[in-house]
């Protein structure tokens, strides 16, 4: 009673065109990738496509307006633009580092929004448009 | 007075090719500077807000940024200076010395070195590097610009986009576009097959249900002050527009993603001659170029898709570069390295077979290559000796397409004596000779 279906691996460049065999107790069976992680891949893609959210937030910083940012899991796929919508009103208004929480639990799915670079202090003074001394004789 | 320093290495570029070299020349004791034009280290990684970097290099689905500021971190906790927010306006080499006029705010300096690495990276291809009528208003621009525009600067460049160009940095914008609320009207490739990766056209453009239309270009730009509108035509079998196929759509905004090209200004000043095929500089398996003390490496030396593979040759460079300042000029015996048949280019141009002897290449000389055609149902890769005819690799692949560069590994020892060439072939694979 099955139903097989097609798509791209998007794990790693290797792209695998991966078969998922539906509909039938147990775990679905998986042909065509190249890893073990594209088992796991391919059967929660057939059933529950997820990804992650990369994106930016706004910042309060002239010189840095915005902050790269990433969920801390898969989002349904469907509501990846819902998602992306509820990061307008986020105002990161602080230094942080990479890996610090700026928005938590998005639409109450359990997943958190964390920074995916630094927005160091000494960065947002004077320094954003001055010598550009960052990193010099570190 | 002119500020001057002493270095035993210069390193020209921040992004990942730089701070990779930088740390291995820094790790290898060598004094290094490395000098960026921009205000914050990382290059283009900075504006790459997308994940997927550093699978190969830390295990693990990195954003740019996040790759770029460990890599960056890294290098100076090696030892490395970095000098953002300065470029470097003239080179030349006195003696044996690299003399290098840079400029920054507050002021020139002379920066002097023993060795020279060039990570320059590479530009992007523009509007006026296609053919495509009409004026260019306001509203066309290239992806990485696009990227630039709606990543680091907030701003959104158009409400309903266009995109001409199916290069990953295309279809990456077009999620990005459509995230951040604008509608991306399809992406329009001119070739009869995608050139970026399989998984960017799942993940960016059929995830969001933006059309991909093959073998179709854009022939016309319309609007006056900004864009509201382009021509789009299918193409025949050598790209050239058929008539009675155009048809017009309304946008406000033309995205192009039509390739990339390494940046070598500083290297053709140094006399460098470039590669017609990679458009970088022909250099060994660590970017050794043909003039002594002089490396390149990442993308001004061939334009790559994997930041992973970008560090690796930024690596290979620093720590030549550094044996190269302290230990003097060595012996090189140089073997070229061509791309035969089916192959649209190979990097290294040479490999330097002394190279083993003197310590710099621990696991082997990598060698990347593209094919020239895109084999579906599987194909083979033979490295010969000329001479000997000797077969010194092979591998089979389950697919090559040129966007997808491979990378082989070639024990030195095994190249034959008497060998005067080395050749990389490839061929579509035989049914039934089961090997994966």
């Amino acid at each position: 009673m099955g139903e097989t279906k097609s798509f791209v691996c998007v794990l790693c460049p290797r792209g695998c065109a991966l078969e998922v065999d539906i509909g039938a107790p147990g775990p679905a069976p998986v042909r065509g990738n190249a890893c073990p992680r594209g088992a796991e891949y391919g059967r929660l893609e057939a059933i529950d496509p997820r990804r992650s959210l990369t994106t930016t937030v706004a910042t309060a910083f002239p010189g840095r307006p915005r902050l790269p940012v990433k969920s801390s899991g898969g989002i349904p796929l469907a509501r990846l633009v819902e998602a992306a919508r509820g990061l307008d009103s986020v105002l990161v208004d602080r230094p942080l580092r990479r890996g610090e929480v700026v928005a938590a639990n998005l639409l109450g799915l359990g997943i958190d929004i964390v920074a995916t670079d630094d927005l160091a202090a000494e960065e947002l003074g004077d320094a954003m448009h001055g010598a550009g001394r960052a990193g010099e004789g570190a | 007075m002119l500020e001057r320093l002493d270095r035993d290495v210069a390193v020209i570029g921040g992004g990942p090719a730089g701070l990779a070299a930088a740390r291995a020349a820094a790790s290898a004791g060598a004094r290094v500077l490395v000098v960026e034009r921009e205000e914050r280290l990382g290059g283009i990684l900075k504006q790459c807000v997308h994940e997927g970097f550093g699978l190969e290099r830390f295990g693990e689905a990195l954003a740019g940024p996040e790759y770029a500021a460990r890599e960056a971190e890294s290098a100076l906790a090696a030892g490395a200076e970095a000098r953002p927010g300065s470029f470097v306006a003239r080179a030349s080499r006195e003696g044996g010395l690299f003399l290098l006029r840079c400029l920054r705010r507050g002021g020139a300096y002379e920066l002097r070195a023993r060795a020279l690495v060039l990570a320059t990276g590479c530009r992007e291809r523009t509007d006026r590097q296609v053919l495509v009528q009409g004026d260019r208003p306001a509203g066309v621009l290239t992806a990485g610009l696009a990227q630039y525009l709606v990543n680091v600067q907030g701003l959104l460049p158009a409400r309903r986009a266009v995109i001409l160009g199916s290069g990953d940095i295309g279809l990456i914008m077009a999620r990005r576009l459509t995230l951040e609320g604008a509608e991306v009207e399809g992406v329009y490739e001119i070739k009869a097959e995608p050139s970026g990766l399989s998984r960017n056209v799942r993940q960016c453009l059929e995830d969001f249900g933006i059309p991909l239309r093959l073998s179709t270009t854009v022939t016309a730009v319309h609007g006056k002050g900004r864009v509201a509108g382009v021509t789009l035509a299918s193409v025949d079998q050598r790209g050239a527009p058929i008539r009675g196929s155009e048809r017009e759509v309304e946008c406000d905004g033309l995205v192009l993603s039509v390739g990339l090209i390494p940046e070598n200004e500083l290297a053709a000043s140094l006399g460098l001659e470039l590669d017609g095929l990679t458009r970088g500089p022909r250099a060994d398996q660590s970017g050794a170029c043909l003039a002594e003390g002089l490396y390149c490496c990442g993308n001004a030396l061939h334009v790559n898709d994997l930041a992973d593979y970008v560090s690796e040759s930024g690596e290979a460079a620093g720590r030549a570069a550094a044996a190269y300042a302290r230990g003097g000029p060595a012996r090189r015996e140089l073997l070229p390295v061509k791309a035969g048949s089916g192959v649209l280019y190979a990097v290294p141009q040479f490999l330097d077979l002394a190279a083993a002897g003197r310590g710099q290449v621990e696991a082997g000389a990598r060698i990347y290559f593209r094919s020239n055609a895109t084999l579906r149902e599987g194909a083979r890769l033979v490295l010969k000796a000329e001479g000997s005819g000797e077969v010194l690799l092979e591998r089979s692949y389950r697919a090559l397409r040129p966007p997808e560069m491979e990378r082989v590994e070639l024990e030195l020892g095994r190249v034959p004596e008497g060998a005067s060439a080395l050749c990389l072939e490839i061929s579509r694979k035989e049914r039934g000779d089961g090997r994966d």
